[in-house]
């Protein structure tokens, strides 16, 4: 399997990122490298195997229905690139 | 060119009422000033770990038993990813290939009385979205504002068969799962707040067929009319399109309250490439069977359950248990007053009647109507011991409403207290009689019309505080006494 320059640009849409054209060949040169490196498990037989959906081994790991502090206002928008009032500021999504 | 019909699917999204979110500590109260029910997790901070809140799969397998779903041995969670600024983390941890339960119904009532049995293909855990602002005063026209409070608020996302086949069965299940889920104690149903809400997947076809045809989504009905008027303006428009041999076009479409019309998003906004995959940092949930029983021992007595026991324990009509049982609160208020009231009819009756109307003209709760259900049970004695009779006790009701007062005391205060006094009752009785000579000797002369009036006079008389039975068995006596040979 092989990645088409497409697919890079599709990926970069959903990632709302952009890339020069070099950029997208050097990645979709990187994305054949590690589909192809995956590919080795198709070789082996996991028929008897059950599918995981995860490495770690614990379950159920949940905690009790109470509240907790949370964070202050002025910490919860410390890091926001632009803030007004006591919201997050972000450029225009719909409209 | 044959007949078609409409085939809609409904996903249904409730708020958990948790005290907490689904996967941290932070409270989930609604209308809490913006950004401070917020921590590191809601905001995908880098370190941060969710941790799953044992209540919120406490009540994914109530709604599990009670819609009949087989709930999964295992289920997991899965990464479902898209970009937007009201998720910080870049993806919302929802459940994908392992849901929590699947293959339940629901049977719906149609309003001709028919039941149908609607299938529900899935019910899964996730978590809510923050809220973005773009038409609030304060927001200027270059950006979005946005609340991160809502972000892992827990949800149940409950997606029906294509089942329902026009906006009334669609509004008739969602009433439905409102009762269920307020029942439950799980969800309060409120769909302007948002803890209910409601997308439907709409297509139409030949009758008899049994393919399905393009669908359409259509989202942002909040609220219960708003679900009924969507679907037949999107059934409308599919009709009028396939009418004209035009085909429909997989969109999804905003509903319009105020103008009334469902219009298509932005492509942009809708490209379903959600990209799932496990979430690596949730162990999966696994529920024994001890576990189920433990939570079915625990599930409440539903609707239907209540209907007939009404019937079959107090003995009322099918029609008051039903009207009585339509919404939890009312029936727990019921239950509530006939631990005071004697008489379960009269009971039924006031709730039905004085109680809901009350309620209606207040648009209130009922939890804070200032008559409590056992002042109720004390007024509704009064009146099954004769104190009161029932035009009395309805204005002695609205001073309750009005003051929270016990009914004896607001009796007191006003001198409502009925007469039952034989002697008090026959002078007044023999007072009226003597004024209406008349009307007495037609009555003995066989008009027994006459009766009637006269039993208004006494009633006048005593300013509507005499009690009708006593002052009839009077007033027949006392005639009788006066009846010429």
């Amino acid at each position: 399997m092989s990645v088409p320059l497409e697919e890079v640009d599709r990926i970069a849409g959903l990632a709302k990122l952009q890339f020069s054209a070099d950029e997208k060949s050097k990645f979709a040169a990187q994305f054949n490298q590690i589909i192809q490196y995956i590919e080795k498990l198709a070789e082996l037989d996991l028929t008897q195997v059950e599918p995981m959906s995860q490495v770690g081994v614990g379950i159920n790991v949940f905690r009790d229905d109470c509240v907790q502090p949370s964070l202050t206002v002025e910490q919860v928008l410390a890091n926001a690139p632009a803030r007004k009032l006591d919201f997050f500021s972000v450029p225009k999504v719909i409209g | 060119m044959g007949a078609f019909e409409p085939v809609i699917g409904l996903e249904v999204h409730i708020h958990l009422s948790t005290e907490s979110k689904i996967f941290c500590g932070c409270s989930t109260r609604f209308g809490a000033p913006a950004n401070t029910q917020v921590c590191p997790v809601c905001l995908g901070l880098p370190g941060s770990l969710p941790v799953l809140n044992r209540r919120a799969v406490t009540f994914a397998a109530r709604l599990a038993l009670a819609t009949h779903s087989v709930i999964r041995p295992v289920s997991t969670f899965a990464r479902k990813n898209y970009f937007y600024p009201d998720l910080p983390k870049g993806y919302q941890i929802s459940q994908f290939e392992e849901p929590f339960c699947e293959k339940g119904y629901l049977d719906i009532k149609l309003k001709n009385g028919a039941k149908k049995r609607v299938r529900i293909h899935r019910i899964h855990l996730e978590e809510d979205a923050g809220k973005s602002m773009h038409a609030e005063s304060y927001v200027s026209g270059d950006e979005t504002l946005v609340d991160i409070n809502r972000c892992g608020v827990p949800l149940l996302e409950i997606v029906s068969e294509p089942d329902l086949s026009s906006a009334e069965e669609a509004y008739a299940y969602l009433a439905q799962i409102r009762q269920i889920v307020r029942y439950l104690d799980i969800c309060d149903g409120n769909m302007e707040e948002g803890s209910l809400r409601c997308d439907a997947n709409i297509s139409v076809r030949p009758v008899g067929s049994t393919a399905l045809g393009i669908k359409t989504e259509v989202k942002n009905m909040n609220s219960f009319q708003n679900v009924q008027d969507a679907i037949d303006f999107e059934i409308r428009r599919q009709l009028r399109l396939t009418e004209q041999g035009q085909a429909v076009e997989q969109i999804t479409l905003l509903w319009d309250a105020h103008r009334g019309v469902a219009e298509p998003m932005r492509s942009k906004e809708y490209s379903h490439d959600y990209r799932y995959f496990p979430e690596p940092d949730l162990p999966p949930i696994q529920i024994s069977e001890a576990w189920i029983a433990e939570i079915a021992r625990e599930m409440p007595e539903m609707a239907d359950e209540k209907t007939r026991r009404y019937v079959e324990e107090y003995q009322l009509p099918l029609y008051d248990a039903q009207v009585l049982t339509e919404d939890r609160e009312i029936a727990v208020y019921f239950e509530e007053t006939i631990r005071t009231a004697k008489d379960k009819k009269l009971a039924s009756n006031w709730i039905m009647g004085e109680v809901m109307r009350a309620l209606k003209e207040k648009k209130g709760r009922l939890a804070d109507l200032p008559v409590t259900p056992d002042r109720l049970g004390e007024l509704l004695n009064l009146i099954s011991q004769n104190v009161l009779n029932q035009t009395t006790a309805k204005k002695v009701f609205d001073r309750m409403l009005k003051t929270g007062i016990a009914a004896g005391q607001i009796m007191k205060e006003q001198g409502l207290e009925q007469i039952s006094d034989q002697s008090e009752l026959e002078s007044l009785v023999q007072a009226v009689l003597a004024e209406r000579p008349k009307e007495v000797a037609a009555f003995h002369q066989g008009n027994t019309k006459v009766f009637g009036f006269l039993v208004g006079e006494v009633m006048k008389a005593s300013s509507g505080k005499a009690n009708p039975k006593i002052t009839q068995e009077a007033l027949r006596r006392l005639l009788q006494a006066r009846q010429p040979d």
